[in-house]
């Protein structure tokens, strides 16, 4: 049980053609479950390889604690991790998949048979003890890979994509089943996904990444609510958040969003954030389902709303939830999230009901979020 | 012609072929081995396709007084230190070309090959030359060193198709849990690419066994198996040898063949690197 801290962490390939990981700063405190979010490419992988030892950092250092680790060769640093093809040894059995890392260790005989039954049953793979890889599932094997993992009662625990192998409905099993583990455990865990419902479930924060870069990093409500930019903004929730470019205008009962076929007043409050926006264009940002249909469903918990126009494009009925794809003005097209089965005619004009508390503003060139 | 007849027609040219195939290699095993136990009086009997009275008489001359079976110890010497340092310098060269990317990789795996084109006739007179001034003409290292750079790019062309069939993330699983970089290639990749190592080994065994130009250039009184019956068929003991005796050395020469194939079969294919799970 460890903090982990980053310092301008870098790493660079192809003589520094290629920027993996471009200088991160980040805490992980002890016992946490921190997730790297990113999408593939972001350098949220190469960041885990570097925490494990397994890249050497082109700058920056990696601190256990107080211990300075970033040279430090991987067996030397306490870790331990679970990969994304689980890297289970096909040669050993499930027993001695898990109790290797003890064998070389050189615990004593009878507390690894202990340990190893420890974690087997935490993972209730004991039964499968006699096993050879070759002859589970891959859900299995993914059990293994985790047994192995906590066996050794690690200082820090990595996961690389640990589910994204596993069918979806053992994902939803496993994702629940691990971070109960991670609680019980209280282990200092670094998980590296580009799931966002995994990181919204798991984490006790995010971490999110985009092309080497550190963008936001804290709680997931909090991540979700006040994205800072518009990567993270979309990045995370599905269906993701409708942009719309809009200018500022000042009328005269306040500020104004005006877009093709949409006019927002803003509440005043908005006003000392916006003031260097008037008359110049933003990025309008409102998530599917803070926004409603009147007269279809209501937002209960709403405060404050503004209505818009639009005409039904395609709706999409999934069940639990009905998406409206909705045009607003020419060419604005956007969803709206709403509860349940919805029965919409295709044509139909409607008015859409925008939650005020949840409408995000940003910048139109640094794409960071103003409100 | 309809659908059932175009599939049964189908079938019969299909098996056709295979049996044409199979009888192509098996019929001169089969003869070989017939002929090399009959008797002169059934063997020039023109009355008789297939001996019915055999006699051990024909390989044990060649084995005993005409010293076969001293071919074949000297061949499995050969053989034996062939592999030992064709696989002390491959492996290494294998693991490299699978596991690391490094300049000039591909100018290295092609030039390997390349090696191979150079007709070995073309390198004879050199070769016994520098063999004479380095005292290694006539000895069996001389023989396996040369056998050596013949096996060695192939060598190291399996052993890095095993290599890369074991999975980066199992080496680097080990080496998170605990081993070095050299540990873990001992625990972890060297026991999963055992078998086709095996594979190879026999890949190599076979080659040596086989090989007969440079063990008859190189070699006068230490002879391998092959040269020692070609120099026995030729007619070194004065005049070629009758028929028999030679399906008799064919004998013995293919014996091994067969018996590695048999043990084999299974690993050839992992040994071209199609599949190590």
């Amino acid at each position: 049980m460890v903090e982990v801290r980053l310092e301008n962490l870098k790493k660079y390939f192809g003589n520094g053609k290629v920027k993996a990981v471009d200088g991160i700063d980040l805490t992980i405190k002890d016992g946490e479950f921190l997730v790297l979010l990113g999408p593939s490419g972001c350098g949220k992988t190469t960041t885990l390889r570097m925490i494990a030892g397994l890249e050497s950092p082109t700058g920056g250092k990696i601190w256990f604690g107080d211990k300075d680790v970033t040279y430090f060769s991987p067996k030397d640093r306490n870790i331990s991790m679970v990969f994304q093809s689980y890297a289970v040894w096909p040669h050993m059995t499930v027993y001695d998949n898990i109790a290797f890392p003890l064998k070389i260790k050189k615990h004593p005989r009878d507390e690894i048979d202990k340990k190893v039954k420890w974690a087997a049953g935490m993972l209730q793979i004991g039964n499968l003890l006699d096993r050879y890889p070759a002859q589970l599932s891959g859900g299995q094997r993914q059990r293994v890979a985790v047994a192995r993992a906590i066996v050794v009662e690690p200082a820090v625990l990595l996961m690389d994509e640990p589910l994204s192998n596993l069918d979806a409905k053992l994902r939803v099993a496993m994702r629940a089943e691990i971070k109960k583990l991670q609680t019980k455990l209280k282990v200092t865990t670094i998980y590296v996904t580009h799931d966002q419902v995994e990181a919204m479930t798991m984490g006790d924060r995010i971490a999110v990444m985009n092309k080497g870069k550190l963008l936001q990093v804290g709680p997931p409500t909090e991540v979700y609510l006040k994205p800072n930019s518009i990567f993270v903004g979309t990045f995370i929730g599905a269906p993701e958040m409708n942009l719309l470019e809009v200018s500022i205008k000042e009328k005269e009962n306040g500020l104004v969003l005006e877009g093709t076929g949409l006019e927002i007043t803003l509440p005043e409050e908005f006003r000392e954030l916006l003031e260097r926006y008037i008359n110049k264009s933003v990025i309008f940002g409102i998530r599917p389902e803070h926004m409603t249909i009147e007269g279809v469903s209501t937002l209960e918990h709403v405060k404050r709303a503004r209505e818009i126009e639009g005409t039904v494009d395609f709706i999409e009925a999934l069940g639990t939830d009905t998406i409206v794809h909705a045009r607003v003005g020419e060419g604005n097209l956007i969803k709206i999230k709403l509860p349940g089965h919805i029965p919409l005619e295709i044509g139909s004009k409607v008015k859409i009901v925008v939650d005020l508390d949840n409408i995000h503003i940003f910048d139109k060139t640094t794409e960071n979020a103003v409100i | 012609m309809n659908e059932e007849t175009k599939f049964i027609l189908k079938k019969l040219v299909f098996y056709a072929f295979i049996f044409t195939v199979v009888a192509w290699i098996v019929i001169p095993i089969i003869i070989s081995t017939l002929y090399g136990f009959a008797l002169p009086k059934d063997y020039y009997d023109p009355k008789k396709i297939l001996p019915t009275s055999f006699t051990i008489k024909y390989v044990k001359t060649l084995l005993i007084t005409l010293g076969a079976l001293d071919g074949i110890k000297n061949s499995i010497i050969v053989a034996l230190i062939t592999i030992a340092i064709s696989f002390a310098l491959g492996i290494p060269a294998g693991y490299a070309v699978a596991k690391f990317i490094f300049p000039g990789k591909d100018t290295i795996k092609l030039s390997i090959v390349a090696l191979r084109m150079f007709p070995i006739p073309v390198m004879a007179i050199p070769l016994v030359i520098l063999y004479i001034r380095l005292h290694l003409i006539d000895t069996l290292l001389g023989v396996a060193l040369a056998h050596t750079a013949m096996s060695l790019p192939f060598v190291v062309l399996i052993t890095s198709s095993i290599f890369a069939g074991v999975s980066k993330e199992l080496e680097e699983a080990a080496m998170v849990f605990g081993l070095t970089r050299l540990g873990s290639f001992f625990k972890i990749t060297l026991p999963l690419a055992l078998p086709g190592l095996a594979a190879a080994a026999m890949f190599t065994f076979v080659m040596s066994w086989n090989e007969v130009f440079v063990a008859s250039i190189l070699t006068l009184a230490h002879r391998t198996l092959p040269a020692q019956i070609l120099s026995i068929m030729a007619g070194a003991s004065g005049g070629a040898a009758p028929d028999y005796y030679k399906f008799a050395a064919a004998f013995i020469m293919i014996l091994p063949a067969i018996t590695f194939i048999f043990f084999a079969r299974k690993y050839l294919v992992t040994m071209w690197g199609i599949t190590l799970k």
